[in-house]
């Protein structure tokens, strides 16, 4: 991938934050924000694929990203067997029974031909359809949430390496969004804004309250990692020698013996977590180049240039033979997918899976300022987007404290305005994200780093 | 014969009331969303937090009241209050709209560019609001709570069942009323309302007739303030002010506004009952009520609940999406004023 000069200088700006923030507020903030920023970035790829690529709004992110967070519990937790053992063929029979009631309608709806008795027949088979399987699910759950409820109280997981769940979450996400597609996607663009932004708080809506299977407002704690423990490196002799090398000059002006391991004891705990930190960006990093890559791709590709075409004039792709309705369910499955892998991503990152933490404001709306503010229909510019923004959103916060201390420096330190400023601190982020986007749409409606046009 | 007049009293006291006061709140808020959808043809994400602002701006106004010891008696300050905040939200409307939404206006944008610019907006007014106020729940109302408490209602007519009534309730569905009457007729009586109507139907024939736009859009604002600055103070009387609920009030009110027919303000306001409605019913508990009606031996064991209570945000996006599958137009065929 060539960039051109100003992509470098978007690249290396953002770079010499990170380092700068690393020599001023020490490097464990700067691989914290670095982490947080690349996940950014591969959720904001993922919105631009569809939004950028095919013009197809995407507002139900926090919805894919809570499925992707679902798919690294239950690919990496444990098993409950007792759950199992008093729900699984309760479910089991519900499922079964759920299959059949599917069939039925579709069976239906094939088979008869008036259109009300059509309803009507519909709606007699789902309603008794419903109370039946109402009867053997809210009895298994019932009892799986009964199992162990401090510690359990949901089925578990299939006890896999965390790092599995990525895949498993973009699959999630993935079918999710094909289900949403199938019914919203023929909608018009402000019209899908608020149907995807609906459906995605009834997902998360169904994870807060499915203790079954998400354990809901209880939340998923102590999940797996794929890095390595703290504790472990710290113990680990490779580990000590290592950091022992790295620092061996600072050791070596200490004398004392106390003095010295006193140090190297210091030195082995900060660098064992900055070496976590690390192991976390580099994973990330890895999965956020291989996105970017097959994106770039595939927005040269024929495929690419098919979905540019329908984006610019539906009319007229249509035209030429384009099967609009499938390739705008295609783009927008695949989006949702790559969602759903950093929603996974954040889980692991994060540790813990807390099903009310989703909120429109910080995993929908944010998102899309990233995707509006770095560019879209550019991948480099999402990825840029996702780092701007989110750097910002985190660096407000010491900024504005700073502003308000030099600007009400005048005034006495016990003053009720001054004071009122200081607590309101984490607020001016809204306020500065808000102001962005504005500029943005209003003097660089293309974005920071704005699509090529290829002319080919 | 008491027992179906108690099984009518627990829906009454459960479901209807409750329904028909956050009905009226929704209908005002999708009305508000209807009038620039039709008019300035966008769907306006920051609605609810131009109702948030509203609301806002009344407590400040009820605290100075109260503080100045200004009240109506039984009856809440805030009533005092409210033409201030309602002042105050159209300021905002019209400053946001000279500001940020004139430009794009102008330059003809389509509408999805305008419902981003309307989230910046959003943001905007929320951290305003956050600045100002802080995200704590804030109680304001006063005067008297209860027209009716269930106790007095059990001893004047010697029932099982209570009946509660307050007065937050009974204010909210008469001022609803009252503006709804005027909204109407302003639209189809008046000289203004009947530009307006031939504004939102064909821009470019208004136009030819005469119409002045800046006047239409002028007017637009001031309704939409008011609905909004009413529609939220209301909300925050009756359950309380919490800035951050605003935001996810906006979906229900999207959602009337889409079910009824986007577009159409009577839909708007029949949109706005229905999801209220299908919102409590659905996740009503029916055991009570059945518990009157039945024989003994047929009493139900189970709640008898369709949803879980968790589940009624989720109820109003299943209808929209029901709706828009099935007749995507909405009930009243939307578009026009």
């Amino acid at each position: 991938m060539r960039f051109d000069k100003y992509e470098w200088t978007a690249i290396s700006i953002m770079i010499s934050l990170f380092i700068l923030v690393g020599f001023i507020q020490g490097w464990s903030v700067s691989l914290v924000i670095l982490n947080m920023c690349i996940i950014s970035a591969i959720m904001t790829m993922g919105v631009n694929i569809s939004w950028g690529y095919a013009g197809v709004i995407n507002f139900g992110v926090m919805g894919f990203l809570a499925m992707g967070g679902l798919a690294a519990v239950l690919v990496s937790y444990p098993p409950i067997k007792e759950a199992w053992h008093v729900g699984g063929s309760g479910l089991g029979i519900s499922f079964v029974l759920l299959i059949c009631l599917v069939t039925a309608v579709y069976f239906i709806s094939k088979v008869v031909e008036k259109k009300s008795y059509k309803y009507w027949l519909n709606g007699l088979v789902i309603f008794f359809g419903i109370i039946i399987i109402r009867y053997f699910f809210l009895n298994a759950t019932s009892r799986i949430e009964e199992v162990d409820p401090a510690l359990a109280g949901f089925l578990g997981g299939a006890n896999l390496p965390i790092i599995f769940s990525w895949a498993v979450g973009g699959f999630f996400a993935g079918g999710v969004a094909f289900l949403i597609g199938k019914v919203a996607l023929g909608l018009r663009s402000d019209y899908l804004a608020i149907v995807t932004l609906g459906i995605s708080e009834i997902v998360v809506s169904v994870l807060k309250h499915e203790e079954w299977l998400s354990r809901g407002v209880k939340n998923v704690i102590g999940l797996k990692r794929p890095v390595p423990y703290e504790i472990n490196l710290q113990a680990s002799d490779w580990f000590i020698n290592i950091v022992t090398w790295f620092n061996s000059s600072k050791l070596n002006k200490i004398i004392d013996t106390d003095q010295k391991q006193e140090m190297l004891n210091d030195l082995i705990i900060n660098s064992s977590s900055l070496f976590v930190k690390l192991n976390y960006a580099i994973l990330f990093f890895v999965v956020m180049i291989v996105i970017y890559y097959f994106a770039n791709k595939a927005q040269i590709s024929p495929w690419g240039r098919m979905m540019r075409a329908i984006r610019d004039n539906e009319v007229s792709a249509n035209a030429m033979g384009k099967d609009i309705v499938k390739q705008h369910l295609i783009i927008f499955v695949i989006g949702a997918a790559i969602v759903g892998v950093a929603g996974a991503m954040l889980v692991t990152l994060d540790g813990l899976f807390t099903p009310s933490g989703y909120r429109p404001l910080r995993f929908t709306f944010i998102i899309w300022i990233m995707v509006i503010v770095g560019g879209s229909g550019n991948n480099l510019g999402a990825i840029f987007g996702g780092f701007v923004i989110w750097f910002a959103w985190i660096e407000v916060a010491p900024l504005t404290t700073f502003l308000i201390n030099i600007f009400t420096s005048g005034l006495d330190p016990q003053n009720a305005i001054r004071l009122h400023l200081l607590d309101s601190v984490p607020y001016f982020r809204y306020l500065l994200m808000g102001m962005v986007l504005l500029l943005i749409l209003r003097y660089r409606p293309k974005g920071i780093i704005p699509e090529k046009v290829r002319h080919s | 014969m008491t027992d179906i007049i108690n099984s009518i009293v627990v829906l009454l006291n459960f479901v209807i009331i409750p329904g028909l006061s956050y009905g009226s709140q929704l209908a005002l808020g999708a009305l508000g969303v209807t009038f620039v959808y039709a008019i300035l043809r966008f769907a306006n994400f920051a609605h609810g937090e131009l109702m948030s602002f509203g609301a806002m701006i009344t407590i400040l106004f009820t605290w100075f009241f109260q503080s100045q010891n200004i009240g109506l008696g039984i009856l809440p300050t805030a009533l005092i209050a409210l033409p201030f905040g309602i002042l105050a939200t159209i300021i905002l409307g019209l400053l946001s709209d000279k500001f940020v939404f004139k430009y794009y206006r102008k330059q003809k944008s389509v509408p999805v560019v305008l419902a981003m610019v309307s989230i910046g907006v959003m943001f905007v007014v929320n951290a305003i609001i956050r600045i100002i106020v802080g995200t704590e729940t804030i109680k304001f109302s006063d005067g008297q709570k209860f027209i009716m408490k269930a106790k007095q209602f059990k001893v004047m007519t010697g029932l099982n069942e209570g009946l509660a009534l307050k007065s937050s309730q009974v204010i909210t569905i008469l001022i609803t009323i009252a503006l709804l009457i005027f909204t109407f007729w302003f639209l189809q009586k008046t000289k203004t309302g009947k530009s307006m109507r031939a504004f939102s139907d064909n821009e470019d024939l208004a136009l030819l007739s005469g119409i002045n736009p800046d006047r239409v859009v002028f007017i637009t604002w001031l309704i939409v303030g008011t609905l909004a600055c009413v529609a939220g103070t209301l909300y925050g009387l009756d359950k309380s002010y919490k800035p951050i609920i605003y935001l996810n009030l906006v979906l229900p009110i999207f959602a009337s506004a889409i079910v009824g027919g986007i577009g159409s303000p009577f839909g708007a306001v029949l949109g706005g009952y229905v999801i209220a409605f299908s919102e409590i019913m659905v996740t009503y508990a029916y055991k009570k009520f059945f518990k009157y009606l039945l024989p003994e031996n047929l009493e139900p064991s189970s709640l008898i609940q369709l949803l879980s209570t968790d589940y009624k945000f989720a109820v109003s996006f299943t209808i929209l999406v029901i709706v828009l599958l099935i007749r995507p137009s909405g009930i009243f065929r939307g578009k026009v004023l």
